[in-house]
This record gives C-alpha cells, structure tokens and sequence, in this order.
C-alpha cells in the first residue's frame, strides 16, 4: 500500500471512506450540526420561558423540546464530537497507520446520520415526539404515539454506533501501538479514551436492554414495567440508571483527557502525576458502576440503600479532586500562555469543579429530597457536561485544528468565541441554581412570578450562548478555507507524536512505525 | 501497513469485545429476575408474603401485642369498577389469621376482567405481612353490574419488629384489556392496529396535557 494521498473525491470519498482522518471529520462535522440542531431546541426552551404563563409553544411540544433537545445532545453531539476526536488523535498520538478496523468504523459513522433523522423525525409523527425526559420512563414511554418507537429505535443505532466505535477504539489501541509505546507512556487522551471504551462497552448493551423491553411492553404484550402485569415501572429507572451513570462518565472521561493534552503544553510543563491521573481515571470508571441510584433517592428506598448511594457517590469526589489538583500542580509556576484552547481548558476544569460541588450537594440524600427534579439538577449537570465536555470539545477544536486544516485559527475571533461563550453560559445556568434551591421544577414550560427575573437573565444568557456558537460555526468554516500556516509542531510546548507529523496531516500518517524511546 | 499478525489479534480483540457486548445486553435482561428477587427479600416495593394455612396456624401468636391494620383500594382509570374496602381499619394479634373483605362492583356495561396488585407500607412490614388467600392471586371477572364481596386471608407474622404499630395494606385494581381499559378512560398501555395511533394522536394535539410533573 502506498503512502500517496490518493482516494475517491467527491461524494463517494466521504461514503466509502476508510480512513479515520476522514471518518474523523465526519464525526466532527456530524456531531456540530447536531450541536447545533440541539441548540435549536434549547433557544425554544428558553424563548417559552422568557415569562410565566403559556406563550411560544403548547406544553406537549415543550415537553418534546426538553426531551429530544437532551437526546441529541448526549447522544448526536457529546459522544460523536468525541469519538470524532478519537478518530483523527489515536492513530496519531499511538503512532499506528489507522484504526484497528477501518470498514468497521466506517460503517459506525454511518449508523449515525440514520439514528439522527430517526430521532428528529419523531417529532413530526403524529402524537408528536418523545416527551417524557431523555431518560424515558415509564408508565409515559409505554403510552404515546409511533414518535416512541422511533426514538427506540433510534437509540438502538446510536447505540450500535457507540458499541461498534468503543470496540474499534480498545482494539486500536491495544493492538496498534507503535513499538516502544507501552500502555504508561500512552497521552492522557489515549488513556482516558481506552477506558471510555470500556464504559461504554459495558453499559450500552444495558440501555438497548431497557429500551427493547420498552418495546416489547409497547407491541408484544410483555409486563417488564406494567404494574398490571406483575412488572414494575420503577425497575426501569434501576435499569436505566445502572446505564446512565456510566454514561456521564463516558461524556466527561475523553474531556478529561483533553484537559490532560492542552494543559500542560501551555503551562510548558509535563503533566504532574501522570500515573495518578490514570488510577484516577480508573477508579472513577469503576465507582460509576455502583452509584446509580442516587438518581432515583426520592422513590422509596430503604434507608441502608440510600446511606450506600450517598456514600459511594461522595467517594467519587476523591478521584475527581486528585484529578483536578494535578491540573492545578501542572499549572503551579509553569510558563503559562493563554491561547484559545488553554482559556477553554481553564475554564472547563474551573466550572467542572463547580457542577462537581453542586453535584456533592446532590449526593446527599436528605438534601436531594429538596433538590430532586428542580432547575439545581439542571444547573448542576450543565455545569458539568457543558463546562467539563463541551468546553473541552472546543478547546480540543482550537487545539488540534492547526494540525487538521494546517491554517492557524484566528486567535481573536477564538477568543471572542470563548468569551461569549463563558458569559452566556453561566448567565444562562448561574441563576438556574437560585430557581432550583427556591422549588422551581424542571420540565414545566409555565413557573410561578417570583422566579421572573432569573428566567429572563437565564433566557438572555442563553440566547448569547447560542449566537456565540454561530462564530463557532464561522470561525471553523474561515480556518478549513485558509488562515496562517501552521507549523508542524504548532504549539511551543507541545509534546507527542501528532505534532511530529507535519501540517495538515497528511491522508496517510505512520505507514511505517514510529519508534517510541 | 497492517501486518497479519497485528490483523489477527485485531480481529480476536473483536470477537472477544463483541461477546462483551452481547453479554451486558444479556445483564440488562438478568436485572429483572434480579430486581424481583431483591424486592422479595428485601419486602421493597411493599410485595407482600405469601404462605399456606398450615404454616399459618402453626405460627407462634404474640398475644400480648396488638397491631393496626388499615386497608386502602382504589381502580385504575381503565377499569369502571366500585372498589373499596369493606373494613376501613382493624387491629389484628400477630400470628392469628384474620379475614377481611372488599367490595367491587362492575359499572360498565360488558363483563370486565380486573387483576389488583398489592402494596403493603411500610416496607419493612412487606415480608411480614402474609397472606394465605386474596383476590389478587388471580383475575377478577365481573359481569355487567355484577356485585362480589371479595376475601383476604392474611396472617400477620410474631416477628414482625417492635417499631411499628402500624401497616397499611393497599390495592390497585388495574383493567386486564388494553381495548376495554383504553375504552373506559385509561391510557392503553400497547397499541394493537395502526389505526390506534391516529386516534391517539387527535388525543394529543386537541388536549392540552396536564401539567402536573411533580
């Protein structure tokens, strides 16, 4: 096989592709106009909120927007950003020519553009889209019109998607690793990908379970979660949970090992406590499996039951903050920059310890009974999966663009970007704690006067938020198109076999291995 | 390029991954057997025991000690039946067995087939509260007004723990026919044709739905 950067072109390059540069871009690409579509749905959100009392849209649709605007989020642009990211960095940072399985990964990619429409297309069936929350509980998924079923169905291929993308993941790099790259010399993106893979391995099966027994409840006359039938509506959310939690996790390790990447190139420093970072990152992975109730204290449980979840879900805050005080060290008396991508990396890693504090007040169960289903829940995982995965997926973005397009972005435009991005964001989900603490509920399209003036500034912030994301757009669009040429290493502080390779990466990287000392 | 050896050990890494795969989705399904029997160990839930008259009269009985018993139904939105207790509360000596009757009348105008399902609070009195005969082992059918008084035969167990004076047993009486629950104001819990999802979309866009998600 040559090394020449010969393929098909036009459409047919982007179909048939195999190269994981390609169907890395088409991750990306894929999961920004989900960003975007989800987007759409948050700006619906917020417009009905701008006041009390029924304005824009009928509750049954607002219900529709909350849901799906969740779904594609986690799932149409979260978890493709980052497997797009894996995608163009693994084979890079591990030295292997592509991925482990390349037609297999084509064809993961592929899955995803038919999920989507599935998906949206649900809200145009009649009776209207899903409607009871992303985490689609019964006794209301087992009612409702085909827009269920749909979203089962889409859920099932997402879920495929992911399931196929993990196993290509483990499979590259445990078996493709240039000679001299042992698993503790791996970039922390690598590792935290790895055990990503893991997680996701062994928790989607379970949620294609749950939403298959949804199904069956539906159309084949199985009682998994009819009481009338002997089943159970609440062993669904015990089901769904023992997925969900994991999948917080599988939506905040990979910006974790983002942060590990930038971090230390623009403190000039190697990143402190390599070792355990890793641990961390593992014991995390781990604690996943076992808190999944904390989710549901409010159904009913024994009160040993709620002492365990309270207790194990604290426990994830020993990892956590050994992760964040690494960073922190990385950062003590380095040579610090501060170019776009670190600006990210600082702010995700400084609002991800805010939703983690947030989250602490969540773990404990007599607090959570207040808490429980109102706008702190909302606050509190925004904070964590737009302040810890979506700012960690923009800084990857102005990172590693240099060595996708060869263009240098336009470092004020970026840091126009970031700016209006950090003040839309916590203008848009600071006041949202104050409205949860005060018993607004989330997933109501009408609240009571008093919560007014926070919903305006939220409503506002939110609308900055979503413009800034359109400079976003604008900026990605300018650096693929032209821009200053980038060098080869990029950054002065990089350190890592991507940056060996020159700028933009050529079609074929590694055809012959790299030795790693 | 790839080499052969790597391509093998790729290919293992798949098959090994995909049996992974296939065995959580196999765990999904175990959680139910699962959940059924920690419920039943555990009485959350509010599942109540089940036991046999001769193990019930062969119980110790704690005469010194006198329990309250209140008992509580109600129907399902599906199901057009008058349901109620016929004994609103009682207090019951641990380990006798005692009976006590409900009430249900079908109003509808076909015969209807009921199934209830019980709850008993709190949960640590689940395990401890047996029953040696109740309508809710089986389906209920009553025909077009027809009346039943309908038996429980329970038994609360000695060992019952000190703390709690209290147990409050609790029926929901659901309709078993989605056709006929969806009929008679409940929700079907599958729809059967194709037709059904246009009836139930005009159900979704021309009523405004309750808000009511607390």
């Amino acid at each position: 096989m040559s090394a020449h950067d010969s393929h098909p072109t036009g459409l047919s390059r982007w179909l048939f592709t195999t190269n994981h540069k390609d169907i890395g871009t088409l991750y990306l690409w894929f999961s920004f106009t989900m960003f975007l579509v989800g987007g759409a749905m948050a700006m619906i959100i917020r417009a009905e909120l701008w006041q009390p009392g029924l304005q824009l849209v009928e509750p049954h649709f607002f219900n529709q927007m909350t849901t799906v605007h969740a779904l594609v989020m986690v799932f149409g642009a979260v978890m493709p950003a980052f497997t797009g990211l894996a995608n163009w960095q693994l084979p890079l940072m591990i030295g292997a020519p592509d991925m482990a399985l390349p037609r297999l990964n084509n064809w993961s990619f592929w899955l995803l553009p038919f999920a989507a429409t599935l998906l949206v297309l649900s809200l145009f069936m009649p009776g209207g889209g899903p409607a009871a929350g992303w985490t689609l509980y019964p006794p209301l998924t087992v009612q409702g019109g085909m827009g269920m079923d749909f979203t089962i169905l889409a859920v099932h291929i997402l879920g495929m998607s992911s399931i196929l993308g993990s196993i290509n993941i483990i499979a590259t790099i445990l078996n493709m690793r240039a000679p001299g790259m042992t698993l503790m010399k791996m970039p922390l993106f690598v590792w935290t990908w790895l055990i990503t893979a893991f997680l996701l391995l062994a928790s989607i099966p379970v949620l294609a379970g749950a939403v298959t027994m949804l199904l069956t409840d539906r159309h084949f006359g199985t009682h998994f979660f009819d009481a009338a039938g002997g089943g159970d509506p609440v062993m669904f959310q015990h089901i769904f949970w023992f997925f969900g939690h994991p999948e917080v996790y599988i939506l905040v390790l990979p910006a974790f090992g983002v942060f590990s990447q930038i971090i230390p190139t623009f403190a000039r420093k190697p990143l402190f406590g390599y070792t355990s970072m890793v641990f961390a990152t593992a014991t995390i992975a781990f604690l996943s499996f076992i808190v999944w109730a904390h989710h549901m204290y409010t159904v009913g449980m024994p009160m040993a039951g709620e002492l365990f979840f309270m207790y194990s879900t604290m426990l994830i805050a020993v990892p956590t903050g050994v992760k964040i005080f690494n960073w922190m060290a990385t950062m003590w008396r380095g040579s610090m920059t501060f170019e776009t991508p670190m600006l990210y990396a600082i702010a995700g890693v400084f609002l991800f310890a805010v939703g983690g504090v947030t989250g602490l007040m969540l773990s404990i169960t007599p607090a959570d009974f207040q808490y429980h289903d109102t706008y702190f829940v909302v606050a509190h995982f925004h904070y964590t999966i737009f302040a810890g995965s979506v700012l960690a997926l923009m800084g990857a973005a102005y990172y590693w663009i240099p060595k996708w397009t060869g263009h240098m972005y336009n470092e004020t435009l970026g840091k126009t970007h970031f700016w209006l991005t950090m003040i839309g964001f916590n203008l848009t989900f600071f006041p949202q704690h104050f409205l949860g603490l005060a018993g607004m509920p989330r997933r109501i399209p009408d609240y009571a006067l008093q919560f007014t003036e926070f919903n305006q500034w939220s409503s506002v912030g939110a609308f900055i938020l979503g413009a800034a994301q359109l400079l976003w757009l604008y900026i990605l669009i300018k650096t693929v198109k032209g821009g200053e040429k980038a060098t080869d290493k990029v950054w002065e502080g990089a350190e890592g076999l991507e940056w060996t390779v020159p700028s933009p990466a050529p079609y074929h990287t590694f055809s012959t291995p790299p030795q790693v000392r | 390029m790839t080499s052969d050896k790597t391509q093998k050990a790729n290919n293992r890494t798949l098959a090994i991954l995909a049996t992974v795969a296939l065995l959580m989705f196999g765990f999904g399904y175990a959680l139910v057997p699962l959940y059924d029997l920690i419920c039943d160990v555990t009485g959350l839930n509010g599942k109540t025991g089940r036991t046999d008259v001769a193990s019930a009269e062969a119980q110790n009985v704690d005469a010194t000690r006198r329990v309250k018993v209140e008992f509580t139904g109600h129907t399902d939105s599906g199901l057009p039946w008058d349901f109620r207790p016929l004994v609103k509360k009682m207090e019951v000596t641990p380990g006798k067995l005692t009976l006590v009757k409900y009430y249900a009348r079908n109003t509808g105008a076909e015969a209807i087939t009921g199934q209830a399902v019980p709850s008993v609070a709190p949960n640590k009195a689940a395990t401890y509260f047996k029953k040696v005969e109740c309508f809710c082992f089986s389906e209920q059918t009553l025909q077009p007004g027809e009346e039943k008084e309908m038996p429980v035969r329970f038994i609360v167990d000695a060992r019952l723990a000190q703390e709690v004076d209290t147990i409050t047993l609790s029926y929901a009486f659901f309709n078993t026919d989605k056709v006929s629950a969806r009929k008679y104001g409940g929700k079907e819990m599958a729809p059967n044709h194709e037709h059904d999802h246009h009836a139930k979309a005009h159900e979704a866009s021309s009523d405004v739905p309750p808000i009511n998600n607390m």
